[in-house]
């Protein structure tokens, strides 16, 4: 039996997530001592380089180019059926998860999401992931025979482990979708908050929104993808894609920089499983230095600016 | 319209989490709980416009739960729902807790069946696709805007980076984000109406969990903040490079 990852292509490339869910399903079939074939749908570009980030075979279905999650899980329960796998991975995205459920339906399997582990098979399958907006983990145990896993962004980073594999088109049943889609717009240019590695992110401490420049300096000089908390999108300072925190998106990047934000539970419940947290307020009681690996005390519109001039003497002298 | 609206109870977020039993179960005790925010400020404030766009048809709160949790119902038919349905039964997975929305929304011929986008304590967003493939009926996630002309909707849905307008025919099933609708405040009349509503209790259909806790455990505590000269910042881009190696 294998696993099957299947690599979304919303926009018909494989974006992080894609990879991700083949990087994780990788490591899900070292785990059970077996082979992980990745799933494309609609040919996008980039397929046969799945094989670098962990697929023994890359498989392609040409189902219709618009995501309907119907026709979409019953090609991954179908070919998963087809090709002898008892586990299907997805990353924990907006189409991974409108799929998961459905094909653990069509399969009769476990379902875990927002998994943060690689299963461990002493004393069943077990999986890990983070519960109460990160206050603490939970283990599961699947006991079905098929199982289905998300999981969490930027937890199993694509990494290359072989070469690029031929890309094999196969044919499945599935019906026909009833979901129409009229437009598709996506923000071009900045990585999206929920696969960005570095962000840099601002509250209310920053006064008002004309004095945002300082910060997205920072963040074009990191290459980091600008956040805020909740006040700061509500009164429309900021877009609201931009707000983080438990009403909003919540986020795994390996570095969060956090200006002028008190570090309110709500707001921590969307950032707190960031790998490093950087903090910089003018109050040292505020509650966000308790979560920080690296604090700075001091007024923002002083230690921002200077911030930015170290980070771009940096930059030059590692380029 | 027959409009059926999931709610969910969980801890507020500011309340302290523990673990009992060796660490093997959640401890309820003490612990403030709380409508799911998704479920009460979006999806149920949007069935109710959609109701009274239309000026016609019903909504109806579905919940899993054991009676402790009908205070939590109370507050939905406060907000404006007309009757609620309690599966008397523990929600301990995702599945149990779909095939009873699933069994109940066929056996009354609901033409939309509502979610929050997730619930806030265990974050899985599995019970509505879970639901969808049940019913198959169409499923449109992360639905932040709808609106709805003759039997068909028109949404707006979050995708990563990015959003998506689609078009489907009811029935269909939908989960809700923040844009959905405007939060709403129970007021005087509603609570006195809300005692008079009913609540009917309903057995659980058989259903297997497939997947169970079985341990839980707390993160590691952050060793406590490093903190910089705020004069230093070549210190810091320093830290960053050579000991957290995050830049
Ligand atoms: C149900 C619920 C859900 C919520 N969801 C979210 C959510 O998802 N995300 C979210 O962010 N919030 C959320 N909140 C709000 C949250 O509780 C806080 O109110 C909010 O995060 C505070 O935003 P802030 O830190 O930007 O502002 P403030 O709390 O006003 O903090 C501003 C900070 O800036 C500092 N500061 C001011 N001037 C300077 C300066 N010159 N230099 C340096 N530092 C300075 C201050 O010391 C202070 O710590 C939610 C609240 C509720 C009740
Ligand atoms: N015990 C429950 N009773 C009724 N609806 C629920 C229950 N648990 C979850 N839901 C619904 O399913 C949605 C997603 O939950 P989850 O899959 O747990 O993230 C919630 O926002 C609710 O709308």
């Amino acid at each position: 039996m294998a696993v099957l990852a299947f690599a979304e292509s919303l926009t018909g490339s494989i974006k992080k997530a894609g990879l991700e869910a083949v990087a994780y399903g990788h490591r899900v079939a070292q785990a059970l001592g077996t082979e992980c074939i990745a799933l494309t749908i609609g040919t996008p570009e980039g397929a046969s380089t799945l094989g670098q980030y962990g697929a023994n075979k890359v498989v392609n279905v040409d189902a219709a180019k618009d995501f309907d999650s119907q026709t979409y899980a019953a090609v991954l329960a179908n070919a998963a059926k087809q090709l002898g796998c008892d586990v299907v991975v997805f990353s924990h995205s907006t189409s991974g998860k409108s799929l998961a459920g459905r094909v653990a339906v069509r399969l009769d399997a476990g379902l875990v999401s927002a998994a943060i582990s690689a299963p461990s098979t002493d004393g069943g399958f077990q999986v890990k992931k983070s519960v109460f907006s990160g206050k603490g983990f939970a283990t599961y145990n699947i006991t079905t025979a098929n199982k289905v896993l998300t999981v969490a962004g930027n937890t199993f980073r694509p990494e290359v482990v072989g070469s690029d594999v031929a890309v094999e088109n196969i044919t499945v049943e599935a019906p026909a979708g009833r979901v129409r889609v009229k437009e598709t717009s996506t923000v071009s240019g900045t990585v999206p908050l929920p696969e960005a590695e570095l962000v840099v992110s601002a509250g209310r401490g920053m006064k008002g929104p004309e004095n945002w420049g300082i910060i997205e300096e920072m963040a074009g000089i990191l290459g980091a993808t600008t956040a805020c908390s909740r006040p700061v999108a509500d009164i429309h300072w900021r877009p609201h894609h931009e707000h983080v925190g438990q009403t909003g998106v919540a986020i795994r990047p390996t570095l969060y920089i956090a200006i002028g934000i008190s570090g309110a539970i709500q707001h921590l419940a969307g950032v707190n499983q960031s790998k490093v947290i950087v903090v910089i307020n003018k109050d040292p009681e505020a509650p966000f230095f308790k979560a920080a690996d690296y604090g700075v005390v001091g007024d923002l519109f002083d230690v921002v600016p200077r911030l930015n001039e170290a980070l771009k003497k940096f930059k030059a002298s590692n380029n | 319209m027959k409009l059926l609206v999931c709610v969910s109870q969980t801890p507020d977020t500011t309340t302290k989490i523990k673990f009992a039993n060796g660490d093997t179960e959640f401890d309820a005790s003490g612990v403030q709980f709380i409508m799911n925010p998704y479920d009460e400020w979006y999806a149920l404030v949007r069935a109710l416009e959609l109701k009274e766009q239309l000026k016609a048809g019903s909504v109806t709160l579905f919940h899993v739960g054991p009676k402790a949790n009908e205070a939590m119902i109370r507050k939905g038919l406060a907000i404006g729902a007309d009757n609620a349905v309690r599966v008397d039964a523990e929600a301990n997975s995702s599945f149990f807790v779909a095939k009873q929305i699933a069994a109940y929304a066929k056996q009354e011929g609901m033409d939309a069946v509502f979610f929050g986008k997730e619930t806030i304590d265990y974050n899985g967003s599995e019970v509505p696709a879970i639901v969808a493939e049940l019913l198959d009926m169409p499923f449109i996630s992360y639905a932040t805007k709808m609106e709805v002309t003759g039997t068909v909707a028109t949404l707006d849905r979050d995708i990563e980076g990015g959003k998506e307008v689609v078009e489907v025919d009811f029935p269909f099933v939908l989960s809700c984000a923040k844009g959905m609708a405007e939060q709403r405040i129970p007021n005087m009349r509603g609570i006195m109406m809300a005692k008079r509503k009913p609540i009917q209790v309903v057995p659980a259909v058989e259903a297997a969990d497939a997947a169970v806790v079985v341990k839980y455990d707390y993160p590691a505590e952050k060793t406590g903040v490093k903190l910089i000269d705020p004069e230093n910042m070549d210190e810091l881009v320093n830290l960053l490079h050579n000991e957290a190696k995050v830049i």
